[in-house]
């Protein structure tokens, strides 16, 4: 059948089952959305307030789902617009196909209005990216980047449409939904020196990432923890897939982590990391790090490898077909000798004074986290909020807590809440901690839940400056507060009311627990501007390059 | 630090080089020769890059340019078993004064002379980088005006044919 470009597009949308797509309008796209408009009884169009929320909306939808999430943006500053949401997704690993129009071929080098050479701008933080040039290429195009998008370690590809593509006609032959398999891992070897590795360990930890997420291997993470009781401590990327307090959990590792998971990674004969990279916000000091271990990873990724920590042993492929190879050859042990020294640290560890009479960044995280229950969808923006949801967030399911890790993006949040809504269908409650500084970046998206009706809970924690970079003054820079407390006097109720949303106010737990029971009850985007304290600071911290002996606990 | 020489095969597809050098300018290897050349195989290039970098390191260059959809092979070239070459190009200030010396230097090296003008000459050197190293040492004593060279370009000796495909 004959199409054009922009019904092409359509069509192989709805091929590789895509039903939601994100995006904003703009002249050099205005044939793909007129195609989207002779399509709208099958694909939904979610327009945002700015073409970064669109990019976070589609990251938070694939996140959430494990489904590839599409963003659409005009061309020029509708596709520099998507650049940091598109970093965001790259950095944590996201499956994302970014779609943009360019100006037609003939206006194309010739700096015309609105042109960017967006193929050169996201060559760094894309997996790989297309200029579609001729109209017959564009079918196949597009399901490479399905394809490449999916396979091994994922991640965004982007594919630039000029816009005579959109509208030239050609041949359109249907294809099939690209289904991506991992290779069976068949090195048996390798596979027994690492059983070997594990079996021979008196003082064994595991450290899992958002590889094990990627992958969905949490069940085989607990198979294996269980089995062999091995403590496990998580990277951010992975928070949700262990339950906090169960006896195998460290928690969170690194330099907000929970200093027994620090302890036990520096104390421990053998380090299990699975699908982690290392980053500088765990492995603070690469010198120091987990040096009575020998070091077994498995990841998808070979250039992980002696990236930057130097590995004992490694295993090359999908985490949850290594996994099931492994378990089975892990032998059954109590190691109760090191699970004792791990419940003392445990014990032993730093715990946040509760006080009902304000409100306290903690006790607001676990009351909301209770009452939203196991199946809530956690939303962070980046900051002091973020690290304390995921040092405090209860049990929930892996897919459940999103947030921007490697890029550390301020602003992700709300985008990341409206993708996770679309994904959830009003089944399970969307939860976003946010700070009043992330908060400002991009809530400019609260029209766009009161649009599509999204029951987001927002929940600020509005301690009136920038809270992270405050805390590192006052560690770091003798209290010089350096642009971290710009008197802003935004009312927080009355700017959700603007936009249509509904907003409340609190300063104790009472009130928190009272408009946080009806947020959840709302139909639409609720916002709860919690008080706290300026002073707050996340702890315990190992400041950069340090080890846990130097964590800050007071 | 040693200097490594990678092969690398890539898509003949416009915009490769710029996805090759881009991932070497983000992560910070340093690149001391690139050539880019044709392969039997009119898809597909072969890119040859001479890097500062040891063990670990070079792994590390090898997979993270892997990884780029377009490159379907890389290899690290073992000096011992491999061809290397380098052209150069050396135009130097010369008159009927020094032209014999500038002669005699160049016939014991090999090197022809591609052009002659009243006052400069252009000579063409083809051979291992330490061989086009000591012709310029040797040529301190005359007055170079520019000078080009190309960078290495290998290969591997014996019947060893690297893939030029991912290997799937």
């Amino acid at each position: 059948m004959k199409l054009n470009g922009s019904e092409i597009l359509t069509e192989v949308l709805l091929e590789q089952g895509v039903d939601v797509l994100f995006g904003y309008p703009g002249g050099a796209v205005l044939n793909i959305y007129d195609a989207l408009y002779k399509y709208r009884d099958r694909i939904t169009h979610i327009m945002t307030a700015h073409e970064q929320g669109a990019a976070h909306a589609a990251d938070g939808y694939a996140r959430a789902t494990g489904r590839t999430g599409v963003v659409l943006a005009t061309s020029g500053p509708g596709a520099t617009n998507l650049v940091t949401g598109i970093a965001t997704a790259y950095m944590d690993s996201v499956p994302m196909v970014c779609i943009t129009g360019n100006v037609g071929q003939s206006l194309i080098g010739r700096d015309s209005f609105q042109e960017v050479y967006i193929a050169g701008i996201t060559m760094p933080i894309t997996k790989h990216n297309f200029v579609v040039r001729h109209v017959e290429q564009l079918a196949d195009v597009l399901r490479d980047a399905f394809r490449i998008a999916n396979t091994g370690r994922k991640g965004p590809v982007l594919v630039d449409i000029p816009k005579d593509v959109t509208a030239a006609v050609c041949e359109f032959e249907p294809g099939r939904k690209i289904e991506v398999l991992h290779d069976v891992f068949n090195d048996r070897e390798a596979l027994l020196t690492a059983a070997k590795m594990l079996n021979a360990a008196e003082k064994p930890v595991m450290m899992f990432g958002g590889g094990v997420v990627a992958g969905e291997a949490d069940a085989l993470v607990r198979a294996l923890v269980e089995k062999a009781h091995i403590p496990a401590c998580h990277t951010m990327m992975a928070t949700g897939v262990l339950g906090y307090g169960e006896a195998c959990d460290l928690g969170l590792v690194g330099m907000h982590g929970c200093l027994a998971a620090n302890r036990a990674v520096a104390h421990c004969d053998l380090l299990l990391a699975v699908g982690v990279r290392f980053s500088d916000r765990v492995a603070l000091n690469p010198e120091k790090f987990a040096t009575h271990a020998k070091i077994l990873q498995i990841d998808i990724d070979a250039s992980e490898i002696n990236k930057n920590i130097m590995i004992d042993h490694s295993l090359i492929g999908d985490v949850k077909g290594i996994l099931e190879q492994l378990v089975p050859l892990t032998e059954e042990n109590q190691h109760a000798a090191w699970m004792a020294q791990i419940a003392q640290w445990k014990a032993e560890d730093y715990r946040p004074q509760d006080d009902d009479s304000i409100l306290k960044p903690h006790q607001v995280v676990t009351a909301a986290c209770d009452m939203a229950g196991e199946d809530a969808v956690v939303v962070t923006d980046v900051g002091q909020h973020q690290m304390w949801a995921a040092q405090y967030c209860r049990r929930i399911g892996p897919r459940s807590f999103l947030t921007s890790g490697g890029l550390g993006t301020m602003g992700y949040g709300y985008g990341a809440s409206i993708g996770a809504a679309m994904a959830v269908e009003k089944k399970r409650p969307v939860v976003m901690f946010t700070g009043d500084g992330s908060f400002h970046m991009n809530m400019n998206e609260c029209c766009t839940a009161v649009s599509y009706g999204l029951p987001i809970v927002t929940v600020i924690m509005n301690n009136t400056v920038l809270g992270m970079v405050r805390q590192w003054q006052h560690s770091f820079y003798e209290d010089r507060y350096s642009s971290t407390d710009p008197h802003r006097r935004t009312d927080f109720v009355k700017l959700a009311e603007a936009f249509g949303a509904t907003g409340y106010r609190c300063e104790n737990l009472s009130e928190f627990k009272e408009a946080f029971a009806k947020a959840l009850q709302a139909d639409g985007p609720v916002l709860i501007d919690c008080r706290i304290d300026k002073d707050e600071r996340v702890l315990p911290m190992i400041p950069s390059g340090g080890t846990y002996k130097d964590s800050i606990v007071d | 630090m040693a200097k490594e020489v990678l092969s690398v095969l890539v898509d003949n597809n416009s915009g490769v080089l710029a996805r090759v050098s881009s991932l070497f300018g983000r992560r910070g290897y340093n690149i001391d020769s690139l050539t880019v050349s044709a392969t039997d195989d009119p898809h597909v290039s072969r890119i040859t890059l001479v890097v500062d970098g040891e063990g670990p390191i070079i792994d590390q260059i090898i997979n993270q340019t892997l990884k780029l959809e377009e490159v379907q092979n890389v290899y690290q070239l073992d000096e011992g078993r491999s061809v290397m070459r380098e052209l150069l190009l050396v135009k130097l200030a010369a008159d009927e004064n020094n032209r014999g010396k500038i002669r005699e230097v160049a016939d014991v090296y090999g090197a022809s002379i591609v052009d002659l003008s009243p006052d400069s000459m252009i000579m063409e050197l083809t051979g291992k980088p330490s061989k086009i190293d000591g012709f310029i040492n040797i040529l301190a004593g005359f007055e170079i005006v520019e000078m080009c060279r190309t960078g290495i370009t290998a290969l591997e000796r014996s019947q060893v044919r690297h893939p030029i495909h991912k290997v799937k």
